[in-house]
């Protein structure tokens, strides 16, 4: 278990912002009438992007438009690791993976490298910018080693393009998500050696087909 | 050609995202086709077809998808049923599912039709891990394009009233737990339920549910275009189909494939991934299918299929078929112990030996790593994880375990040997720290 905590330091008040609001008015509607509740994270998720964490009076905002007990809401919060309880760096969010498969292909070095860049894990940078952190298996093993930056990944990382990486969202750019060496996503490095046959992408397969084990016409 | 599936065998066409992941895209390489044809068959037709076809859940537990289907009541009471999708994805070493929902996306969608079809389900949802942004974007662009396109939604072209909802979670592996995801779908903290009551009596909302994975649904529009008997015929009895297979760590060309279910695995890594790193001589121990099976050294790797049986009868297992491959230079012992440190930090806390248990494991595989342990922490440590495995609520206990079990059923002398060298050089204190964990 991750033990996580409110920050002690917190703004006296929280607003949803106008676009927020609509978004999660949006999320809302996915879930039955009386199932409100189930929108949490998804909205809490959406105040994290609006302010960047995720504050007290923010989940009480979140509670009251739910109809949900507050305390339902701070649990939510501190369970799941994607929600910083305190303000993160203000030109990335730099969540390294450090399980095994990233870790047989280099993420340590890659670990190494942020604490070089921008100091201690989990802090607010000296300048404010960064945050970085190590994160646990993102689902993108094939690409190791890779990180999640704010909302996209970037992969096939080594310390080389990290630091380029780094050094561009310090310069105000968003460097294009993605694997940093030439490929396309989770296909072989030297180009797919599968899915080459034409005929796969002809338009024959949208002809009309009748179907198989079909036991009666049907009527 | 490479392996053994042949091009026009593969259904998930788009897999690398080459092509156009939209609905026109999709459509052109067969999707959405003939899907109606199939409704009118009925829901008998559609779960007796996929039980004919052998396909077995691939989210990890590989239980039979067409039996599962069955177990949902056969008249709608009450209650209404739900289909939902396990796109949690977070089984260290598996990223395949995330390949259809970015690049296949109709694909699942048009399964998440006929799967409620078939279930009497006119809503689901799919519930994605929270970093999978890019995903769900394309994911919601898609569903709006079928729902534009009349393919689900009310009086729909199909005949039968769907809604289809994207959902996303925010971090927790624990959430691929398919009850601990019911719960953190209805806005809670994602812990497991105590089974029963099952899903398919009282699941969303306490209502019939089903659970399957992603890859589990998207493959469903395809077995019954080309038939039960097609896919039945690829791979091994009680083992058939096409399986879409993860390989990372030591090999030269790390990659996603979908192979033929029981290829080799020595045929998979060389000829789909260019081999180990140094060859196959340089191998040392793989991980078959996601860090929650045991490991198996490099004379096994010769012989297995990556298939269910065969990785059963090498006390390991298909999981998720994520290979993670490693050679000679890895440390075994902190291979395992980063997984240790991953299932203590994914632990939900709600059992005891679970929430105590991985914690107290990884600080000891930790020490190993290093040989700062003692002799007799070994069978400590293997006493304490087989009072961890089967007894808790669900099976991440088991699944911190198993690496554990496995790495000393094949490699122990090797981590007597190390904490044997770290001791000689050292003056030795009897017992300082066993008593401190
Ligand atoms: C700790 C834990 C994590 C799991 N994570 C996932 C996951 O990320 N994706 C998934 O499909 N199944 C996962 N499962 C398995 C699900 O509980 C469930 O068996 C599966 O979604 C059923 O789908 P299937 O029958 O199509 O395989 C996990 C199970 C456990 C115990
Ligand atoms: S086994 Fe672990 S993860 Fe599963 S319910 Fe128990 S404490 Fe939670
Ligand atoms: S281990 Fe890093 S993405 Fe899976």
């Amino acid at each position: 278990m991750s033990v996580r905590r409110l920050s002690p330091q917190q703004p006296d008040a929280f607003s949803f912002s106008a676009d927020t609001l609509e978004r999660a008015n949006w999320w809302i509607a996915k879930y039955p009438p009386e199932r409100k509740p189930s929108a949490v994270i998804p909205i809490l998720w959406l105040v994290q992007k609006q302010e960047g964490w995720v504050s007290e009076p923010a989940m009480r905002a979140i509670a009251d438009l739910l109809g949900m007990p507050k305390i339902r809401v701070l649990e939510v919060a501190t369970f799941y690791t994607m929600f910083q309880l305190e303000p993160v760096g203000s030109a990335a969010l730099i969540q390294v993976c450090g399980t095994t498969p990233c870790m047989l292909r280099g993420s340590e070095a890659l670990l190494e490298l942020c604490k070089a860049e921008i100091g201690p894990k989990d802090k607010l940078s000296a300048d404010g910018l960064f945050t970085w952190q190590e994160v646990e298996c993102l689902g993108a093993c094939a690409n190791a080693p890779m990180a999640q930056i704010n909302d996209y990944y970037y992969e096939d990382l080594t310390p080389e393009s990290l630091k380029a990486i780094i050094d561009a969202f310090r310069k105000g750019e968003t460097p294009a998500p993605g694997s940093a060496i030439d490929r396309k996503s989770s296909e072989p490095v030297d180009g797919p050696l599968t899915l080459t046959d034409p005929s796969l992408y002809d338009g024959s397969r949208a002809a009309p087909i009748s179907l198989p084990n079909v036991k009666a016409p049907a009527e | 050609m490479v392996g053994i599936l042949e091009d026009k065998d593969r259904i998930f066409t788009n897999l690398y995202g080459l092509h156009d992941w939209g609905l026109e895209g999709a459509k052109a390489r067969g999707c959405w086709n003939a899907t109606r044809e199939m409704l009118q068959q009925g829901p008998e037709w559609i779960v007796d077809n996929i039980k004919a076809s052998g396909l077995r859940g691939r989210g990890g537990a590989g239980f039979s998808t067409g039996l599962k289907w069955s177990f949902m009541p056969k008249e709608v009471g009450a209650r209404p049923h739900y289909l939902v999708v396990n796109a949690d994805e977070s089984e260290p070493g598996t990223c395949k599912d995330r390949e259809i929902l970015r690049h296949d996306p109709h694909l699942l969608i048009e399964g998440c039709l006929i799967a409620s079809f078939a279930m009497r389900a006119h809503a689901c949802y799919i519930y994605l891990r929270g970093e999978y942004v890019r995903e769900r974007e394309v994911l919601e662009e898609a569903v709006k394009q079928a729902y534009e396109a009349k393919l689900i939604g009310k009086n729909n072209i199909h005949g039968w009233d769907f809604d289809l909802y994207v959902h996303h979670g925010a971090g927790a592996y624990i959430c691929g737990e398919e009850t601990a995801l019911l719960e953190s779908l209805e806005g809670k903290k994602g812990q497991p339920r105590l089974k029963p009551p099952f899903p398919a009596g009282a699941g969303l909302y306490g209502c019939p549910t089903t659970v399957n994975n992603v890859e589990s649904i998207a493959v469903a529009g395809t077995i019954l275009r080309r038939g039960a008997d097609w896919f039945a015929g690829i791979g091994r009895a009680n083992n058939t189909g096409t399986k879409l297979m993860c390989i990372s760590g030591h090999v030269n060309k790390p990659c996603n494939v979908e192979e033929a279910m029981s290829i080799p695995l020595r045929q998979l890594l060389e000829e789909h991934c260019g081999g180990v790193r140094g060859g196959w001589g340089n191998l040392k121990a793989i991980i078959p299918g996601g860090s929650s099976v045991p490991m198996i050294p490099a004379e096994q790797c010769e012989t297995a299929l990556m298939d269910f049986d065969s990785l059963r009868e090498l006390r390991s297992g298909l999981g998720t078929a994520a290979v993670i491959v490693m050679d000679k230079s890895t440390d075994l012992v902190r291979a395992i112990a980063r997984l240790s440190y991953f299932y203590k930090h994914e632990s939900c806390g709600q059992c005891t030996p679970c929430r105590e248990g991985t914690g107290w494991m990884w600080r000891v595989m930790d020490r190993m790593a290093r040989g700062d342990a003692e002799m007799k922490e070994i069978d400590i440590l293997l006493d304490v994880a087989s009072q961890v495995e089967g007894h808790t609520i669900c099976a991440l206990g088991d699944a911190a375990a198993w690496p554990i079990q496995g790495l000393f059923r094949h490699f122990r002398p090797e981590i007597e040997a190390r904490i044997a060298s770290y001791r000689s050089g050292r003056p030795h204190v009897q017992g300082h720290s066993i008593a401190a964990e």
